[in-house]
């Protein structure tokens, strides 16, 4: 990468804790270090294949299932308002909004936490997905629009006549779902495969993901693009016909979020416990090492880094219909390096530690939003500090330090 | 009421211009056609403002006579045109009727007297007038405001008026004297002048000397328009060049991705603004070269920042480039609110000395002097570094601990304190850069975001580890997208270059001029 590091010397130093901590997290027949070599005569014991989840490991995602299907909507919908136990909509917002959040710094976990390739351009995949489903719902307007036409409000604003082509498969929803899973996974996987083969990594890989954001959101800002410019899309009315703005709906796009959180949790748990996430781990400590075993990495990170932008492009797309806007500002570079410090507070390489990142940062986000705004950026701008100089391994990794000491 | 009309009368008579009398404006209004045109063009010679009002007055069919008293009538309402007071139109009120003749004649009279006007602004104005509806009766009135004008910009624009006047003349010889008159001129309204008159153009001759100057005029000033593209780019590329430099020492150099670097040059230009305050208060007389003082207190406050930086946080994660990413993002973040907090959210205004503003003009270029002066500051930083790195001992000791950080120690370089030294010098060359901005942009809380992203390409596309490719890499981008710019404009430009870039990166992954070596991981 440059003639000042020693080659190597990055990622060995900074992961080497990571890397014990991964053999302690349930998995005990995967070792990380290369296996010395078999005494002749024997075969080559490969390790075990850890379980899904632990015993208690089961116990707490089924908690997590009924506290998102039934316990919130019951406590939203069916608990009075007037009783503490009622879950305001206020809440049912915040916490679909941030579930979506979640499932950004899962998809970042697996690209940064178990690959080592620090993606700063991650908005940019989620604002794809969620301009799919945007494109959707303002079809969805229908002629209810401020100007009463068949053209979306924007379009009519800029004196348009017909559809522009990329809006062509914006009226069905089916097309409209296929559209949040292809379009971010074929703009990484282009991206990915050119800067892959040319083993692009590391700073540069970051740098180069940035400044596609960057020209992304440009690009979106132009009005002549066709996605709103400035303004985006908003003031949905409805989602496969269904008033979009009830309770009722709202619920139902909660339970669809968490839901798929916990899904993209168990896919990520059963990736990275897999033969195909030891690899991705093996490359993050030593891709040389890798290489010289005979391993390819590009398909592996390909691989990787494009179901990561598939999650994002699918958060996106369930953070539209709940937060009822998207423009371009979601594409710019600081949203997502955000992303990044919701998996760093909460511990890289743990899959636990993106959400609860997630869910402590935005929590923290919305309340000093409110009560100190000046102080945000400070506190936000000091968590990047801190998490980097004094909690390598996130929250996650710090409770489990505290726990093995007592 | 008294007092007004004495002041007024006053002021007319100490203004010195002959002030229109009522008997003129008698004389002017009412009588024959040619005792009129008499009385009209004595009063044009030597006229004032309110012989003007009264013409416009005259040509706007709005004066009326009554009782051998002229009025002037504006929306329902009399006044006097001698002294301008209130009056109340009589019932048996005449209207002034003017033929064709007179009408002509006012016409003239209004477009002379603007041409001669004492104000610059209302000559440009009637010159534009007057080209507006090329007229061969006014050629005479140009020819003698063409002799008299002494404002050069204003001359031009009147042998513009003249010839557009002649081209469009009856007379062959006159159309092809307009032609050649018009080679001399290269502005942009000529050519449009030319095309337009090619196309109505019937004369064989006349046609090919119109095509001709068409030529020449065209050649002359797409030259000037490539050249002015050029200077622009080479003015963004010296900007990005400054931006660059710092980070080339504290990214290229020492490795270290810092993203407060924006920030750092932010810090430069609100030290900058600063210095402009406490000039303005304390030393109002010496104004004009503030600047000169806010140079080195922009760089020695980004470069104290930068140690501080460096001390505090940077140190402690030398070898894990994608944690300094994000702790100096977050360092960036605070600066940014800190500054907020400081100076509030809005810009604040910088001034450009006085002997920074206006420009260099060349032919139908104009180069603003603040860009040639940070064009030569910038070179002049870029010089100071080579020879800081190059030639003195501390940038023998940078050299020495980038290339080999344990030999080096082992030679007894303090090398923890030449880590210090060298990011407070890329920081200080932030600051420069800040201070050189605020001459140029706005000064606000944002200023380091716009510039972080092309900062960085400046950076990787030139190769990390090298000035030469930094400045080569700068000066490039800069160019290519101002000429990106003259056919897609700015935002698809800058979507083009980094686009480029990026494609650039695939095929050279190691950037423009990379150091040789046989690193596995290169």
């Amino acid at each position: 990468m440059s003639a000042v590091l020693p080659p190597d010397g990055v990622d060995e130093s900074s992961f080497s804790r990571l890397r014990e901590k991964a053999g302690d997290e349930g998995r005990p027949g995967s070792h990380p270090h290369p296996s010395p070599l078999p005494p002749a005569g024997e075969g080559v014991e490969l390790p075990q294949r850890a379980p899904l989840l632990t015993k208690t490991g089961w116990t707490a995602f089924i908690v997590a299932v009924i506290a998102v299907c039934a316990l919130a909507p019951a406590l939203n919908l069916l608990v009075p308002a007037a009783s503490p136990f009622h879950m305001s909509d206020y809440a049912v917002a915040l916490v679909g909004k941030i579930m979506c959040y979640a499932i950004c710094a899962l998809a970042m976990d697996l690209i940064w936490g178990y690959t080592g390739i620090l993606s700063l351009g991650h908005g940019l995949f989620f604002a794809l997905g969620g301009y799919a489903m945007g494109m959707y719902l303002m079809r969805q307007i229908g002629r209810d629009g401020n100007y009463h036409a068949d053209l979306p409000d924007f379009m009519v604003f800029l004196d348009w006549k017909a559809l522009p082509w990329h809006w062509a498969l914006s009226d069905s929803f089916l097309a409209t779902c296929i559209l949040i899973v292809a379009v971010p996974g074929v703009v990484a996987f282009v991206f990915g495969y050119f800067a892959f083969r040319s083993r692009i990594k590391g700073v540069y890989f970051s740098i180069i993901t940035q400044a596609l954001t960057f020209a992304a959101m440009l690009l979106f800002f132009r009005n002549e693009t066709g996605f709103g410019g400035n303004n985006g899309f908003t003031d949905f009315k409805r989602i496969v016909g269904i008033a979009i703005a009830t309770p009722q709906m709202r619920m139902v796009l909660f339970v669809l979020t968490g839901v798929t959180l916990l899904a993209f949790f168990l896919f990520a748990r059963f990736l990275v416990a897999s033969k195909f996430g030891r690899v991705l781990q093996a490359i993050r400590d030593a891709e040389s090492r890798v290489m010289f075993c005979g391993y390819n990495p590009v398909g592996y990170k390909l691989a990787i880094w494009t179901i990561s932008a598939i999650m994002c492009g699918v958060a996106g797309a369930l953070y539209v219909p709940q937060v009822g806007i998207i423009n371009p500002g979601e594409m710019s570079p600081a949203n997502s390096i955000e992303i990044a410090v919701w998996a760093a507070v909460g511990g890289r390489a743990t899959l636990v530690g993106p959400i609860v990142g997630a869910f402590l940062v935005n929590g923290a986000k919305s309340w000093l939003t409110v009560t100190a705004p000046e102080f945000w950026l400070y506190f936000l701008g000091a968590l990047f500090i801190a998490v980097t100089l004094f909690l390598p391994d996130g929250i996650v990794g710090l409770a489990k330090k505290w726990r093995k000491r007592a | 009421m008294i007092h007004r009309f004495l002041l007024l009368f006053a002021l007319l008579a100490a203004s010195g211009a002959h002030a229109l009398t009522a008997e003129e404006a008698k004389a002017i209004a009412v009588g024959e056609s040619d005792d009129r045109i008499a009385a009209l063009n004595k009063a044009v010679a030597n006229a004032d403002d309110r012989t003007a009002a009264f013409l416009q007055a005259l040509s706007d069919d709005a004066v009326k006579t009554a009782g051998g008293k002229v009025l002037v009538v504006k929306d329902g309402k009399g006044s006097d045109p001698v002294t301008g007071a209130e009056v109340t139109v009589p019932a048996d009120a005449e209207d002034v009727i003017n033929n064709n003749r007179m009408r002509g004649e006012l016409d003239t009279a209004l477009a002379a007297l603007k041409l001669f006007s004492k104000d610059a602004r209302l000559r440009a104005a009637a010159v534009a007038e007057l080209q507006k509806e090329p007229d061969e009766a006014k050629l005479p009135l140009l020819e003698k405001a063409y002799a008299a004008e002494t404002d050069p910009a204003i001359k031009e624009r009147l042998g513009l008026a003249r010839a557009a006047v002649l081209i469009a003349s009856s007379d062959k010889a006159k159309r092809l004297d307009a032609a050649r008159l018009l080679a001399d001129s290269r502005s942009p309204a000529t050519r449009s002048l030319l095309l337009e008159r090619v196309k109505q153009e019937t004369d064989p001759d006349v046609q090919a000397a119109l095509q001709a100057t068409l030529r020449g005029v065209e050649g002359s000033l797409v030259w000037g328009e490539r050249a002015a593209a050029v200077f622009s780019g080479i003015s963004l590329g010296s900007i990005l060049l400054l931006v660059a430099l710092g980070l080339a020492i504290t990214y290229g150099l020492m490795g270290v991705i810092n993203m407060a670097h924006g920030e750092l040059m932010m810090i430069g230009a609100y030290a900058t603004y600063v210095v402009q305050g406490l000039f303005r208060t304390y030393l109002p007389g010496a104004f004009d070269w503030y600047l000169v003082a806010a140079v080195p207190v922009a760089f020695l406050a980004s470069a104290l920042m930068g140690a501080v930086l460096e001390r505090g946080v940077i140190r402690f994660l030398y070898g894990r480039p994608l944690e300094t990413l994000l702790a100096t993002w977050g360092i960036s973040l605070m600066l940014m609110q800190l500054v907020r907090s400081v100076f509030g959210a809005q810009n604040v205004g910088v001034e450009n000395p006085s002997w920074m503003s206006g420009g260099l003009v060349i032919g139908n270029l104009q180069l603003p002097w603040n860009r040639i002066v940070i064009i030569g500051f910038a070179f002049a930083v870029l010089a100071a570094m080579s020879l800081l790195i190059a030639r003195t001992r501390l940038g023998l000791f940078v050299r020495g601990v980038t290339q080999n950080r344990p030999i080096a120690a082992c030679m007894g370089v303090n090398t923890a304190r030449v880590d210090t030294y060298a990011f407070a010098l890329g920081s200080g060359i932030a600051g420069l850069a800040g201070c050189a901005l605020s001459q140029v942009g706005n000064v606000g809380p944002d200023l380091g975001q716009a510039y972080i992203v092309d900062a960085f390409m400046v950076v990787v596309l030139g190769g990390v580890g090298q000035l030469a490719g930094t400045v080569y890499a700068a000066l490039g981008l800069g160019i290519l997208n101002k000429f990106i710019e003259g056919w897609a404009g700015a935002v698809l430009a800058k979507i083009a270059v980094l686009v480029l870039i990026v494609v650039f990166i695939q095929k050279r992954p190691q950037g423009l001029f990379a150091v040789k070596g046989r690193s596995a991981e290169a």
